[in-house]
Protein backbone atom coordinates (compact mmCIF):
# COMPACT_ATOMS: atom_id res chain seq x y z
CA UNK A 1 0.00 0.00 0.00
CA UNK A 2 1.51 3.40 -0.87
CA UNK A 3 1.89 5.80 1.33
CA UNK A 4 2.19 8.99 -0.58
CA UNK A 5 0.81 12.35 0.63
CA UNK A 6 -2.67 12.92 0.20
CA UNK A 7 -3.59 16.57 -1.41
CA UNK A 8 -6.62 18.60 0.22
CA UNK A 9 -9.70 18.72 -2.00
CA UNK A 10 -11.66 21.35 0.05
CA UNK A 11 -11.70 24.31 1.07
CA UNK A 12 -12.10 23.52 5.00
CA UNK A 13 -9.13 21.14 5.96
CA UNK A 14 -11.05 17.44 5.38
CA UNK A 15 -12.40 15.40 8.03
CA UNK A 16 -13.12 12.31 6.06
CA UNK A 17 -10.53 11.10 3.58
CA UNK A 18 -11.59 8.12 1.08
CA UNK A 19 -8.21 7.43 -0.83
CA UNK A 20 -8.84 4.98 -3.51
CA UNK A 21 -11.19 2.87 -2.04
CA UNK A 22 -12.04 -0.64 -3.07
CA UNK A 23 -14.31 -3.07 -1.03
CA UNK A 24 -14.93 -6.50 -2.43
CA UNK A 25 -17.55 -9.44 -0.80
CA UNK A 26 -17.15 -13.09 -1.19
CA UNK A 27 -20.51 -14.18 -2.38
CA UNK A 28 -20.31 -17.78 -1.24
CA UNK A 29 -21.85 -20.29 -3.08
CA UNK A 30 -21.90 -23.32 -0.85
CA UNK A 31 -21.68 -22.75 3.32
CA UNK A 32 -20.60 -26.43 3.61
CA UNK A 33 -18.57 -29.50 2.68
CA UNK A 34 -21.60 -31.21 2.62
CA UNK A 35 -22.97 -28.78 0.01
CA UNK A 36 -19.65 -27.98 -2.10
CA UNK A 37 -19.80 -31.72 -2.61
CA UNK A 38 -23.03 -32.45 -3.74
CA UNK A 39 -22.79 -29.04 -5.71
CA UNK A 40 -19.68 -30.41 -6.97
CA UNK A 41 -21.06 -33.49 -8.35
CA UNK A 42 -24.36 -31.57 -9.92
CA UNK A 43 -21.86 -29.26 -11.28
CA UNK A 44 -22.83 -26.30 -10.31
CA UNK A 45 -20.85 -23.78 -9.02
CA UNK A 46 -18.27 -24.37 -5.65
CA UNK A 47 -16.14 -21.27 -5.20
CA UNK A 48 -16.79 -18.37 -4.10
CA UNK A 49 -17.33 -14.94 -6.11
CA UNK A 50 -16.03 -11.96 -5.84
CA UNK A 51 -18.82 -9.37 -5.65
CA UNK A 52 -17.01 -5.82 -6.08
CA UNK A 53 -19.10 -2.96 -3.58
CA UNK A 54 -16.97 -0.03 -3.89
CA UNK A 55 -14.67 0.53 -6.78
CA UNK A 56 -11.59 3.17 -5.86
CA UNK A 57 -13.54 5.40 -4.79
CA UNK A 58 -12.22 8.81 -3.56
CA UNK A 59 -13.82 11.88 -2.37
CA UNK A 60 -13.41 14.21 0.87
CA UNK A 61 -15.62 15.92 3.11
CA UNK A 62 -14.59 19.64 4.42
CA UNK A 63 -15.03 20.16 7.94
CA UNK A 64 -18.66 21.50 8.71
CA UNK A 65 -20.08 20.46 5.41
CA UNK A 66 -22.74 18.14 4.74
CA UNK A 67 -22.73 15.47 2.15
CA UNK A 68 -25.43 13.48 0.93
CA UNK A 69 -23.91 9.99 -0.54
CA UNK A 70 -26.81 8.96 -3.53
CA UNK A 71 -27.37 6.03 -5.36
CA UNK A 72 -29.79 3.42 -6.39
CA UNK A 73 -30.01 0.39 -4.39
CA UNK A 74 -27.06 -2.04 -4.05
CA UNK A 75 -24.86 0.84 -5.67
CA UNK A 76 -22.30 0.64 -1.98
CA UNK A 77 -23.53 3.81 -0.29
CA UNK A 78 -24.39 2.20 3.28
CA UNK A 79 -20.78 0.07 2.34
CA UNK A 80 -19.12 3.74 2.26
CA UNK A 81 -20.43 4.69 5.41
CA UNK A 82 -19.67 1.59 7.20
CA UNK A 83 -16.08 2.14 5.80
CA UNK A 84 -16.16 5.43 7.94
CA UNK A 85 -17.61 4.47 10.32
CA UNK A 86 -15.25 1.34 11.10
CA UNK A 87 -17.18 -1.64 11.03
CA UNK A 88 -15.44 -2.64 7.56
CA UNK A 89 -11.93 -2.56 5.94
CA UNK A 90 -11.19 -1.28 2.83
CA UNK A 91 -9.68 -3.89 1.08
CA UNK A 92 -7.80 -1.43 -0.97
CA UNK A 93 -6.89 2.31 -0.34
CA UNK A 94 -7.37 4.38 2.84
CA UNK A 95 -9.86 6.06 5.19
CA UNK A 96 -9.04 8.44 7.54
CA UNK A 97 -10.91 10.66 9.71
CA UNK A 98 -10.70 12.99 11.92
CA UNK A 99 -12.37 13.55 15.47
CA UNK A 100 -14.97 11.71 17.33
CA UNK A 101 -17.55 9.87 14.61
CA UNK A 102 -20.52 8.56 15.78
CA UNK A 103 -23.87 7.61 14.00
CA UNK A 104 -27.47 7.38 13.68
CA UNK A 105 -26.54 4.07 11.49
CA UNK A 106 -26.29 2.40 14.73
CA UNK A 107 -29.94 3.70 16.30
CA UNK A 108 -30.93 0.95 18.69
CA UNK A 109 -28.68 -1.65 17.79
CA UNK A 110 -26.84 -1.90 21.39
CA UNK A 111 -30.48 -2.27 23.02
CA UNK A 112 -31.15 -4.69 25.23
CA UNK A 113 -35.03 -5.09 25.79
CA UNK A 114 -34.73 -6.70 29.34
CA UNK A 115 -33.14 -3.67 30.72
CA UNK A 116 -35.13 -0.41 31.64
CA UNK A 117 -35.33 2.82 29.05
CA UNK A 118 -32.95 4.24 31.48
CA UNK A 119 -30.18 1.48 31.82
CA UNK A 120 -30.52 1.18 28.00
CA UNK A 121 -29.84 4.94 27.61
CA UNK A 122 -26.62 4.63 29.71
CA UNK A 123 -25.13 1.60 27.97
CA UNK A 124 -25.96 2.98 24.02
CA UNK A 125 -24.35 6.44 25.78
CA UNK A 126 -21.42 4.30 26.85
CA UNK A 127 -21.26 2.31 23.16
CA UNK A 128 -21.18 5.31 21.05
CA UNK A 129 -17.94 6.14 23.19
CA UNK A 130 -19.71 8.59 25.99
CA UNK A 131 -18.40 8.55 29.70
CA UNK A 132 -20.85 8.39 32.86
CA UNK A 133 -20.10 12.20 33.82
CA UNK A 134 -21.13 13.18 30.36
CA UNK A 135 -23.88 10.88 30.19
CA UNK A 136 -25.31 12.18 33.44
CA UNK A 137 -25.25 15.84 32.22
CA UNK A 138 -27.34 14.49 29.20
CA UNK A 139 -29.93 12.78 30.45
CA UNK A 140 -32.39 14.39 31.43
CA UNK A 141 -32.37 16.22 27.56
CA UNK A 142 -32.31 12.86 26.30
CA UNK A 143 -35.01 11.84 27.80
CA UNK A 144 -37.18 14.85 27.16
CA UNK A 145 -36.14 14.23 23.39
CA UNK A 146 -37.47 11.31 23.36
CA UNK A 147 -40.82 11.95 25.20
CA UNK A 148 -40.93 9.13 26.60
CA UNK A 149 -41.39 10.36 30.06
CA UNK A 150 -42.66 8.41 33.19
CA UNK A 151 -41.19 4.83 30.95
CA UNK A 152 -38.19 5.31 30.99
CA UNK A 153 -37.89 3.05 34.05
CA UNK A 154 -40.06 0.67 31.92
CA UNK A 155 -38.76 -2.78 30.32
CA UNK A 156 -37.54 -1.56 26.66
CA UNK A 157 -39.59 -5.00 25.82
CA UNK A 158 -42.52 -3.25 26.90
CA UNK A 159 -41.92 0.43 24.80
CA UNK A 160 -43.79 0.76 21.50
CA UNK A 161 -41.69 0.20 18.09
CA UNK A 162 -42.33 4.18 17.56
CA UNK A 163 -41.06 4.61 21.54
CA UNK A 164 -37.76 2.63 20.95
CA UNK A 165 -37.07 4.75 17.80
CA UNK A 166 -37.54 7.40 19.46
CA UNK A 167 -35.70 6.87 22.39
CA UNK A 168 -32.34 5.15 20.54
CA UNK A 169 -32.53 8.13 18.07
CA UNK A 170 -32.58 10.66 21.52
CA UNK A 171 -29.19 8.76 22.52
CA UNK A 172 -27.80 8.94 19.39
CA UNK A 173 -27.91 12.42 18.38
CA UNK A 174 -26.81 13.51 22.00
CA UNK A 175 -23.49 11.84 21.73
CA UNK A 176 -20.34 14.48 21.65
CA UNK A 177 -19.16 13.90 17.92
CA UNK A 178 -17.49 15.71 15.22
CA UNK A 179 -18.64 13.73 12.49
CA UNK A 180 -22.12 12.29 11.40
CA UNK A 181 -22.97 9.89 9.80
CA UNK A 182 -26.97 9.37 9.10
CA UNK A 183 -27.98 6.25 7.39
CA UNK A 184 -32.33 6.57 6.38
CA UNK A 185 -32.64 6.66 9.67
CA UNK A 186 -35.01 9.81 9.46
CA UNK A 187 -37.91 7.67 9.06
CA UNK A 188 -38.10 7.14 13.03
CA UNK A 189 -42.03 8.17 14.50
CA UNK A 190 -44.25 10.63 13.33
CA UNK A 191 -44.45 13.54 11.34
CA UNK A 192 -43.93 15.35 14.59
CA UNK A 193 -41.02 13.78 15.56
CA UNK A 194 -39.33 13.61 12.26
CA UNK A 195 -39.52 16.92 11.89
CA UNK A 196 -38.36 17.58 15.45
CA UNK A 197 -35.50 15.49 14.25
CA UNK A 198 -34.70 17.13 11.44
CA UNK A 199 -34.62 20.44 13.09
CA UNK A 200 -31.83 19.12 15.63
CA UNK A 201 -29.33 17.72 12.66
CA UNK A 202 -29.59 21.02 11.30
CA UNK A 203 -28.69 22.32 14.49
CA UNK A 204 -25.60 20.69 14.76
CA UNK A 205 -24.38 21.22 11.39
CA UNK A 206 -24.91 25.02 12.18
CA UNK A 207 -22.54 24.19 15.20
CA UNK A 208 -19.79 23.01 12.53
CA UNK A 209 -20.36 19.39 12.67
CA UNK A 210 -19.11 17.36 9.30
CA UNK A 211 -21.95 15.09 8.18
CA UNK A 212 -22.57 12.36 5.92
CA UNK A 213 -25.99 11.21 4.87
CA UNK A 214 -27.50 8.42 2.99
CA UNK A 215 -30.96 8.40 2.13
CA UNK A 216 -33.54 8.06 -0.38
CA UNK A 217 -35.64 10.92 0.40
CA UNK A 218 -34.57 13.47 -1.72
CA UNK A 219 -36.30 16.14 0.09
CA UNK A 220 -34.42 15.51 3.26
CA UNK A 221 -31.22 15.43 1.07
CA UNK A 222 -31.41 18.87 -0.53
CA UNK A 223 -32.84 20.66 2.96
CA UNK A 224 -29.73 19.41 4.74
CA UNK A 225 -26.78 19.15 2.73
CA UNK A 226 -25.26 21.33 0.39
CA UNK A 227 -22.90 18.93 -1.95
CA UNK A 228 -23.87 15.22 -3.07
CA UNK A 229 -21.78 12.57 -4.02
CA UNK A 230 -23.58 10.02 -6.83
CA UNK A 231 -22.40 6.56 -6.93
CA UNK A 232 -23.31 3.93 -9.25
CA UNK A 233 -21.74 0.10 -9.09
CA UNK A 234 -19.33 1.25 -6.53
CA UNK A 235 -18.13 3.91 -8.41
CA UNK A 236 -18.30 7.90 -8.23
CA UNK A 237 -20.12 9.17 -11.46
CA UNK A 238 -20.50 12.63 -9.71
CA UNK A 239 -19.76 15.52 -6.99
CA UNK A 240 -21.08 18.17 -6.81
CA UNK A 241 -24.08 21.14 -5.66
CA UNK A 242 -27.03 18.51 -4.10
CA UNK A 243 -29.46 19.89 -6.51
CA UNK A 244 -27.50 18.80 -9.92
CA UNK A 245 -26.82 14.99 -7.95
CA UNK A 246 -29.89 14.45 -7.12
CA UNK A 247 -31.09 15.45 -11.02
CA UNK A 248 -28.10 13.32 -12.36
CA UNK A 249 -29.49 10.52 -10.45
CA UNK A 250 -33.23 10.96 -11.62
CA UNK A 251 -31.89 10.44 -15.08
CA UNK A 252 -30.23 6.94 -14.22
CA UNK B 1 -1.94 21.04 0.05
CA UNK B 2 -1.02 18.03 1.44
CA UNK B 3 -2.79 16.60 4.40
CA UNK B 4 -0.89 15.86 7.32
CA UNK B 5 -1.76 12.19 7.96
CA UNK B 6 -0.80 12.23 11.68
CA UNK B 7 -3.76 14.26 12.86
CA UNK B 8 -5.95 11.54 11.37
CA UNK B 9 -7.10 8.01 12.75
CA UNK B 10 -7.64 4.87 10.60
CA UNK B 11 -11.36 3.84 11.25
CA UNK B 12 -11.97 0.85 13.11
CA UNK B 13 -7.77 0.08 14.27
CA UNK B 14 -7.89 -0.19 17.73
CA UNK B 15 -5.15 -1.34 20.07
CA UNK B 16 -6.08 -4.64 20.50
CA UNK B 17 -6.60 -5.92 24.58
CA UNK B 18 -5.20 -2.30 25.66
CA UNK B 19 -8.18 -0.02 24.16
CA UNK B 20 -10.13 -2.13 27.09
CA UNK B 21 -8.23 0.56 29.52
CA UNK B 22 -9.81 3.58 28.16
CA UNK B 23 -13.45 2.34 27.71
CA UNK B 24 -13.22 0.36 31.41
CA UNK B 25 -16.70 2.32 31.71
CA UNK B 26 -18.56 0.56 28.87
CA UNK B 27 -17.11 -2.91 29.98
CA UNK B 28 -18.69 -2.32 33.25
CA UNK B 29 -22.18 -1.57 32.02
CA UNK B 30 -21.35 -4.67 29.51
CA UNK B 31 -20.67 -6.54 32.96
CA UNK B 32 -23.72 -5.43 34.58
CA UNK B 33 -25.55 -6.02 31.71
CA UNK B 34 -24.37 -9.75 31.51
CA UNK B 35 -25.05 -10.05 35.04
CA UNK B 36 -28.76 -8.40 35.18
CA UNK B 37 -30.16 -10.14 32.76
CA UNK B 38 -28.42 -13.52 33.06
CA UNK B 39 -30.85 -15.14 35.16
CA UNK B 40 -34.27 -12.97 34.22
CA UNK B 41 -37.16 -14.61 33.42
CA UNK B 42 -36.16 -17.80 36.00
CA UNK B 43 -37.92 -18.03 39.12
CA UNK B 44 -34.58 -19.59 40.53
CA UNK B 45 -32.40 -16.50 39.63
CA UNK B 46 -28.59 -17.02 41.55
CA UNK B 47 -29.92 -20.10 43.57
CA UNK B 48 -29.03 -21.68 40.04
CA UNK B 49 -25.68 -20.85 40.64
CA UNK B 50 -25.29 -22.85 43.53
CA UNK B 51 -27.07 -25.86 42.25
CA UNK B 52 -25.38 -26.51 39.23
CA UNK B 53 -21.83 -27.05 40.77
CA UNK B 54 -23.77 -28.98 43.47
CA UNK B 55 -25.25 -31.17 41.81
CA UNK B 56 -21.66 -32.12 40.24
CA UNK B 57 -20.39 -32.20 43.25
CA UNK B 58 -22.72 -35.02 44.66
CA UNK B 59 -22.82 -36.85 41.22
CA UNK B 60 -18.57 -36.73 40.96
CA UNK B 61 -18.39 -37.48 45.03
CA UNK B 62 -20.52 -40.41 44.70
CA UNK B 63 -18.87 -41.92 41.65
CA UNK B 64 -14.92 -40.96 42.74
CA UNK B 65 -15.56 -41.26 46.46
CA UNK B 66 -18.14 -43.90 47.32
CA UNK B 67 -18.28 -45.79 44.08
CA UNK B 68 -14.71 -46.07 43.14
CA UNK B 69 -13.23 -45.55 46.99
CA UNK B 70 -10.91 -42.47 46.33
CA UNK B 71 -11.35 -41.08 49.67
CA UNK B 72 -9.29 -43.60 50.78
CA UNK B 73 -6.33 -42.63 48.94
CA UNK B 74 -7.37 -38.61 49.58
CA UNK B 75 -7.78 -37.21 53.10
CA UNK B 76 -11.00 -34.67 52.65
CA UNK B 77 -11.63 -35.87 49.67
CA UNK B 78 -15.05 -33.85 49.62
CA UNK B 79 -12.87 -30.03 49.82
CA UNK B 80 -10.21 -31.68 47.29
CA UNK B 81 -12.43 -32.89 45.01
CA UNK B 82 -14.67 -29.25 45.36
CA UNK B 83 -11.99 -26.98 44.75
CA UNK B 84 -11.00 -28.65 41.63
CA UNK B 85 -14.67 -28.71 40.30
CA UNK B 86 -15.04 -24.73 41.26
CA UNK B 87 -11.62 -23.89 39.06
CA UNK B 88 -12.52 -25.57 36.45
CA UNK B 89 -16.15 -24.43 36.53
CA UNK B 90 -14.57 -20.91 36.46
CA UNK B 91 -11.94 -22.03 33.26
CA UNK B 92 -14.85 -23.59 31.43
CA UNK B 93 -17.19 -20.43 32.14
CA UNK B 94 -15.24 -17.84 30.97
CA UNK B 95 -13.85 -19.76 27.75
CA UNK B 96 -17.35 -20.75 27.19
CA UNK B 97 -18.57 -17.46 27.29
CA UNK B 98 -16.05 -15.48 25.61
CA UNK B 99 -16.05 -18.11 22.63
CA UNK B 100 -19.81 -17.42 21.69
CA UNK B 101 -19.24 -13.41 23.02
CA UNK B 102 -19.00 -11.94 19.19
CA UNK B 103 -21.83 -13.68 17.36
CA UNK B 104 -24.09 -12.89 21.07
CA UNK B 105 -23.14 -9.76 20.17
CA UNK B 106 -23.63 -9.38 16.46
CA UNK B 107 -26.02 -6.46 16.00
CA UNK B 108 -23.61 -4.53 17.52
CA UNK B 109 -21.09 -5.60 15.84
CA UNK B 110 -22.02 -5.63 12.52
CA UNK B 111 -23.11 -1.86 13.38
CA UNK B 112 -20.42 0.10 15.48
CA UNK B 113 -17.17 0.09 15.83
CA UNK B 114 -15.72 -0.82 19.21
CA UNK B 115 -12.76 -2.38 20.72
CA UNK B 116 -14.59 -5.70 20.09
CA UNK B 117 -11.63 -7.15 22.72
CA UNK B 118 -14.57 -5.87 24.92
CA UNK B 119 -16.95 -8.53 23.89
CA UNK B 120 -14.75 -11.82 25.21
CA UNK B 121 -13.16 -9.66 28.32
CA UNK B 122 -16.79 -8.67 29.45
CA UNK B 123 -17.87 -11.94 29.23
CA UNK B 124 -14.43 -13.56 31.41
CA UNK B 125 -15.57 -11.04 34.01
CA UNK B 126 -19.21 -11.90 34.07
CA UNK B 127 -17.84 -15.80 34.37
CA UNK B 128 -15.72 -14.82 37.29
CA UNK B 129 -18.78 -12.90 38.78
CA UNK B 130 -20.33 -16.11 38.94
CA UNK B 131 -17.47 -17.94 40.26
CA UNK B 132 -17.56 -15.80 43.55
CA UNK B 133 -20.94 -17.52 45.39
CA UNK B 134 -19.02 -21.23 44.49
CA UNK B 135 -15.44 -19.67 45.80
CA UNK B 136 -17.98 -18.31 49.02
CA UNK B 137 -19.28 -21.96 49.68
CA UNK B 138 -15.65 -23.37 49.09
CA UNK B 139 -14.39 -21.24 51.79
CA UNK B 140 -17.00 -21.38 54.62
CA UNK B 141 -16.69 -25.52 54.32
CA UNK B 142 -12.69 -24.80 54.15
CA UNK B 143 -13.14 -22.81 57.23
CA UNK B 144 -15.75 -25.11 58.91
CA UNK B 145 -13.09 -27.87 59.12
CA UNK B 146 -10.48 -25.89 60.44
CA UNK B 147 -8.57 -23.66 57.09
CA UNK B 148 -6.87 -21.15 58.14
CA UNK B 149 -5.54 -18.33 55.55
CA UNK B 150 -1.59 -18.47 55.15
CA UNK B 151 0.70 -16.75 52.23
CA UNK B 152 0.99 -19.48 50.52
CA UNK B 153 -2.59 -20.96 50.83
CA UNK B 154 -3.57 -17.01 49.79
CA UNK B 155 -0.93 -16.86 46.77
CA UNK B 156 -1.45 -20.21 45.37
CA UNK B 157 -5.72 -19.38 45.05
CA UNK B 158 -4.77 -16.15 43.24
CA UNK B 159 -2.31 -16.96 41.06
CA UNK B 160 -4.70 -20.27 40.20
CA UNK B 161 -7.51 -17.59 39.37
CA UNK B 162 -5.03 -15.21 37.07
CA UNK B 163 -3.47 -18.46 35.18
CA UNK B 164 -7.37 -19.50 34.63
CA UNK B 165 -8.53 -16.49 33.34
CA UNK B 166 -5.52 -15.58 31.52
CA UNK B 167 -5.49 -18.66 29.77
CA UNK B 168 -9.36 -18.33 29.32
CA UNK B 169 -8.52 -14.97 27.61
CA UNK B 170 -6.44 -16.66 25.16
CA UNK B 171 -7.99 -19.09 23.83
CA UNK B 172 -11.38 -17.10 24.06
CA UNK B 173 -9.76 -14.32 22.07
CA UNK B 174 -8.60 -17.09 19.32
CA UNK B 175 -12.20 -19.06 19.41
CA UNK B 176 -14.53 -16.41 19.16
CA UNK B 177 -12.76 -14.62 16.38
CA UNK B 178 -12.61 -17.81 14.62
CA UNK B 179 -16.40 -18.78 15.63
CA UNK B 180 -17.38 -15.90 13.45
CA UNK B 181 -16.47 -17.48 10.18
CA UNK B 182 -16.62 -20.83 11.27
CA UNK B 183 -19.16 -21.73 13.47
CA UNK B 184 -17.35 -25.80 14.23
CA UNK B 185 -15.06 -23.72 16.59
CA UNK B 186 -17.88 -23.61 19.54
CA UNK B 187 -18.62 -27.57 19.36
CA UNK B 188 -14.56 -27.64 19.34
CA UNK B 189 -14.65 -25.74 21.98
CA UNK B 190 -17.35 -27.95 23.61
CA UNK B 191 -15.09 -31.04 23.24
CA UNK B 192 -12.06 -28.78 24.84
CA UNK B 193 -14.72 -28.27 27.91
CA UNK B 194 -15.57 -32.01 28.08
CA UNK B 195 -11.95 -32.90 28.34
CA UNK B 196 -10.62 -29.86 31.18
CA UNK B 197 -11.96 -32.12 33.85
CA UNK B 198 -10.54 -35.21 32.94
CA UNK B 199 -6.99 -34.03 31.61
CA UNK B 200 -6.50 -32.18 34.74
CA UNK B 201 -6.28 -33.83 38.50
CA UNK B 202 -9.84 -33.15 39.72
CA UNK B 203 -11.25 -36.58 40.07
CA UNK B 204 -7.83 -38.25 40.51
CA UNK B 205 -4.44 -37.51 42.05
CA UNK B 206 -1.84 -36.25 39.95
CA UNK B 207 0.16 -39.51 41.51
CA UNK B 208 -1.72 -42.04 39.68
CA UNK B 209 -0.92 -40.02 36.71
CA UNK B 210 2.85 -40.05 37.40
CA UNK B 211 2.48 -44.00 37.92
CA UNK B 212 0.59 -44.63 34.69
CA UNK B 213 3.22 -42.85 32.83
CA UNK B 214 6.42 -44.12 34.98
CA UNK B 215 7.96 -45.28 31.83
CA UNK B 216 6.99 -41.87 29.91
CA UNK B 217 8.28 -38.82 32.13
CA UNK B 218 8.19 -36.70 29.24
CA UNK B 219 4.18 -37.13 28.67
CA UNK B 220 3.98 -36.94 32.23
CA UNK B 221 5.64 -33.27 32.20
CA UNK B 222 3.29 -32.87 29.39
CA UNK B 223 0.06 -33.69 31.31
CA UNK B 224 1.76 -31.23 34.28
CA UNK B 225 2.53 -28.18 31.93
CA UNK B 226 -1.74 -27.92 31.32
CA UNK B 227 -2.56 -24.45 32.71
CA UNK B 228 -5.03 -26.02 34.61
CA UNK B 229 -3.45 -29.31 35.82
CA UNK B 230 -0.94 -26.29 37.37
CA UNK B 231 -4.12 -23.92 38.40
CA UNK B 232 -6.02 -26.91 40.01
CA UNK B 233 -2.96 -28.18 42.34
CA UNK B 234 -2.84 -24.42 43.26
CA UNK B 235 -6.22 -24.77 43.84
CA UNK B 236 -5.43 -27.78 46.15
CA UNK B 237 -2.45 -25.94 47.63
CA UNK B 238 -4.55 -23.45 48.95
CA UNK B 239 -7.61 -24.81 50.12
CA UNK B 240 -7.60 -28.90 50.71
CA UNK B 241 -3.89 -28.97 51.68
CA UNK B 242 -4.06 -27.05 55.03
CA UNK B 243 -7.12 -29.12 55.74
CA UNK B 244 -5.81 -32.34 55.23
CA UNK B 245 -3.78 -34.67 57.76
CA UNK B 246 -1.47 -35.94 55.29
CA UNK B 247 -0.88 -35.14 51.22
CA UNK B 248 0.76 -36.78 48.21
CA UNK B 249 2.35 -33.01 48.16
CA UNK B 250 3.48 -31.66 44.54
CA UNK B 251 5.59 -33.80 41.98
CA UNK B 252 9.54 -32.16 41.23
CA UNK B 253 8.56 -31.21 37.87
CA UNK B 254 6.17 -28.38 39.45
CA UNK B 255 7.91 -25.79 39.13
CA UNK B 256 9.54 -25.86 35.66
CA UNK B 257 6.13 -26.95 34.69
CA UNK B 258 4.43 -24.10 35.98
CA UNK B 259 6.98 -22.06 34.48
CA UNK B 260 6.25 -23.72 30.79
CA UNK B 261 2.47 -23.00 31.13
CA UNK B 262 2.73 -19.71 32.56
CA UNK B 263 4.90 -19.15 29.32
CA UNK B 264 1.89 -21.73 27.35
CA UNK B 265 -0.10 -18.77 28.41
CA UNK B 266 1.07 -15.73 27.85
CA UNK B 267 2.12 -17.38 24.41
CA UNK B 268 -1.65 -18.11 24.01
CA UNK B 269 -2.30 -14.59 25.26
CA UNK B 270 -0.63 -13.47 21.36
CA UNK B 271 -1.40 -15.96 19.28
CA UNK B 272 -5.33 -15.41 20.36
CA UNK B 273 -4.82 -11.46 20.26
CA UNK B 274 -3.18 -12.00 16.81
CA UNK B 275 -6.04 -14.09 15.16
CA UNK B 276 -8.41 -12.44 16.76
CA UNK B 277 -6.94 -9.33 14.77
CA UNK B 278 -7.07 -10.87 11.59
CA UNK B 279 -10.56 -11.97 12.10
CA UNK B 280 -11.60 -8.83 13.07
CA UNK B 281 -11.23 -7.44 10.09
CA UNK B 282 -14.23 -9.66 7.97
CA UNK B 283 -17.01 -9.83 11.44
CA UNK B 284 -18.98 -8.01 10.34
CA UNK B 285 -19.31 -9.21 6.78
CA UNK B 286 -19.36 -12.95 8.15
CA UNK B 287 -21.83 -12.13 10.95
Amino acid sequence: MSQSQITAQTVAPPSIILDGVSKRFLKRNSHSFKEAFVGWIKGKKVRADMFTALDDLSFQVGEGESVAVLGLNGSGKSTTLKLVSGVLEPDEGRVYTRGRVAGLIEVGAGFHPELSGRENVYLNAAILGMNKKQIDERFDDIVAFSEIGDFIDQEVKHYSSGMFMRLAFSVAIHVELDILLVDEVLSVGDAPFRAKCAEKIKELTEQGITMLVVSHNMAMVKDLCERGIVIQKGKKIFDGPIDEAVEVLAVK
Amino acid sequence: MPVDLSAYDVPGRGRGILDVFRWWYLLRLLVQKGTATRYRNSVLGWIWSYVKPAAQFVIYYFVMGVVLQAHRDVDNFAIYLFSGVVIINLFNEAFGNATISIVDNRALVKKIYLPRELFPIAAIIGALIHFLPQLAILLLVCLLVGWAPSLVAIGGILLGVVIVLAFALGLGLFFSGLNVRYRDAQNFVDLIKMFSTWTSPVLYTWVLVAEALRDFPGLFFVYMSNPLTIAVELFHLGFWAPTAESTHGLPDVFLSASLVAASFCVLMLFVGQFVFRHFERSFAQDL
